[in-house]
């Protein structure tokens, strides 16, 4: 009948569920990060938009001082890779599997701005083709994705990376985090989002998405660094170009560094004080009925989970924090030592 | 047939097929954004609303099941919204208990779960039915008549053109893993971090290939000539009568609007 059918039940079923079923994206091996409309209020979706013009048409005047010409198929094609990849998964456990998400490889291999560029386009094509994530809410998920995911990940990749002297392995365990950190915290700001819009309470949606993407990140971590083997046995040339790139891109690491920071502690501040997001969408009229109820017959103390789940968030995050944190200390120790010893 | 089954356009002569894409495309924004500017509950707006898209799915002759049925896929996401049923203060219709905790499922909380729900599908109808009738190229016309970039607009077609390579590739990939490793059933071989690894080596080889296929892309537009900018035959203004439709199609979205806040 229709090419829809044929999608559903070829040979080719899986690949259309991993590209443009948004269905599969709920699962855990997915990403429940495409919001799609309907969720976000106008004027969040509206202000996310102009956030996400600015940053791409400044991604854009950098690319095109920085790069020669020789990259204008770059975009494209990495960007079509990045949805190739994102087809290939691996099995979980009882039936869930991972794939790779690829803002944290992408920035690896072409350096931050030209990956804003190729995540916005994969963005863009999965809301405007697949349905796989709204128009309206697509200037959210470019902030979500290409902005937050991809600065973030820049910036825990350049500064572990610095940490251990560009050693392979250093490399590898840079790599690892910076997969995980971007899922993470571009998961924090899609809770954000939500709760702001008044769609999601902030105290439910900012441990869950947490909560789910700190263990989806362990997987784009692992296959992250899979791919950085890779390519750092067969060209190591791709890998070791981005040392001159790490000077000139001061600003987006200290902004990647950031907003990491930021929206790490925001987040589990807004979900053990949703009031103070609630009162934000109250102000612009769209709680208005529940001001309409004359009492408020759920006291915020109705729900006995609710504050050991804000401290849940907050120590996760910590104990995350703690063991990058970890991890770097001591590959900077080790890196003194053998330093140390060369020179004697 | 390869992975080009993944493209969703359905060929068709219908009214909404044949009208231009820049027209199209403007009315789907128009739609999304009024539909997401509709307050909580404005249930006979839902339905004009519906309406509208419905009769938009009526004049592209692609069958309404096949789009209730595609939209209904964005549906889980629904999900998040999930807990609103149970923390907007209003009074309570039933007491949910789960475990030790006692849910109060709210009137308030209902109408705007499901209101947020059902403007969500409203909005990926619309959605479907301009990707469904609208071919790739007519698309990036009406992107760049939007005045995107065009490095963007460049970019979104070389990897539409570029997209089915890739995954054909990586399906390569996966078919050889598939055929080369035995698994029983439901186990798999190995650890998950071995597995990852694995696919991560795979999905490495994917971007190198990538990335050195468009180094071999720009050599081939350099040899045809390319000298930085993309030239394509000249477009064509909208014609008149179809800027009505659109006209039309934009008035009878305000009127919703404006009968959406007043009701």
């Amino acid at each position: 009948m229709s090419h829809y059918t044929e999608l559903l039940d070829g040979p080719y079923a899986h690949a259309a569920r991993a590209i443009g079923d948004p269905e599969c994206s709920l699962l855990p091996g997915g990403t429940p990060m495409h919001v799609p409309d309907g969720f976000l209020s106008t004027w969040v979706a509206l202000l996310m938009w102009v956030v996400a013009i600015v940053a791409v048409a400044y991604a854009l005047r950098r690319v095109s001082r920085e790069l020669d010409e020789r990259r204008v198929p770059l975009f494209g094609v990495l960007a079509a890779a990045i949805f190739a990849g994102q087809m290939l998964n691996f099995s979980v456990t009882g039936g869930t599997s991972g794939h790779l998400l690829g803002a944290a490889i992408a920035c690896i291999l072409v350096g931050p701005w030209a990956a804003v560029l190729a995540i916005t386009c994969v963005v863009g094509t999965q809301a405007l083709l697949f349905q796989d994530g709204g128009l309206l809410a697509l200037g959210a998920n470019i902030v979500n994705m290409a902005l937050i995911g991809v600065s973030v990940s820049h910036a825990v990749y350049t500064s572990l990376r610095r940490l251990a002297g560009d050693k392979r392995w250093g490399t590898l365990v840079a790599s690892f985090a910076a997969g995980w950190a971007s899922i993470v915290v571009a998961s924090l700001a899609c809770a954000l989002e939500l709760a702001v819009s008044g769609t999601s309470p902030a105290n439910v949606a900012v441990p869950a998405m947490g909560g789910i993407h700190m263990l989806i990140g362990i997987g784009e971590g692992l296959i992250t660094v899979g791919a950085v083997a890779l390519l750092y046995a067969a060209r190591p040339d791709l890998m070791g170009a981005d040392k001159s790139k790490a000077v000139e891109n001061k600003g987006i690491l200290v902004g990647g560094l950031v907003l990491a920071i930021v929206l790490a502690v925001l987040s589990p501040l807004a979900s053990s004080h949703p009031d103070g997001l609630e009162w934000v969408a109250e102000q612009r009229g769209f709680l208005d009925f529940a001001r309409e109820s004359p009492y408020r017959l759920i006291p915020d103390y109705a729900f006995p989970g609710v504050s050991n789940e804000a401290i849940a968030t907050i120590a996760a995050g910590i104990v995350g924090l703690l063991i990058v944190f970890g991890i770097a200390m001591a590959v900077a120790a080790s890196r003194r030592r053998r330093g140390s010893a060369q020179s004697l | 047939m390869h992975s080009n089954s993944l493209d969703l356009y359905c060929a068709g002569a219908s009214f909404w097929h044949r009208l231009d894409s820049r027209v199209k495309l403007i009315i789907t924004l128009a739609y999304v954004l009024s539909v997401s500017l509709m307050p909580v509950g404005a249930w006979p707006a839902y339905v004009l609303l519906a309406g509208f898209v419905f009769s938009v799915a009526v004049a592209s002759e692609l069958g309404l099941w096949m789009l209730v049925r595609r939209a209904l896929l964005a549906l889980p996401f629904a999900l998040a919204a999930l807990p609103l049923l149970v923390t907007t203060p209003g009074p309570v219709i039933l007491n949910i208990s789960v475990g030790k905790w006692l849910l109060p499922l709210t009137y308030a909380g209902l109408e705007r779960f499901l209101s947020v729900a059902f403007k969500s599908w409203l909005s990926v109808q619309m959605a479907v039915l301009l990707t469904a009738t609208t071919c790739l190229p007519d698309l990036l016309v009406a992107l760049r008549a939007l005045h995107l970039p065009g490095l963007l607009v460049t970019s979104v077609g070389l990897m539409w053109r570029y997209l089915f390579v890739l995954v054909d590739e990586a399906m390569r990939m996966l078919r050889a893993r598939e055929s080369r490793s035995a698994a029983g059933k439901g186990r798999s071989g190995g650890s998950v971090v071995w597995r990852a690894r694995v696919t991560g080596n795979m999905a490495g080889s994917v971007f190198l290939r990538g990335y050195e296929r468009s180094e071999r892309i720009y050599s081939a537009m350099l040899a045809r000539g390319y000298d930085g900018t993309i030239r394509s035959l000249p477009v064509e203004p909208v014609p008149a009568a179809q800027r009505w439709v659109a006209a039309l199609a934009i008035g009878v979205l305000l009127v919703l609007l404006v009968l959406g806040q007043w009701m």
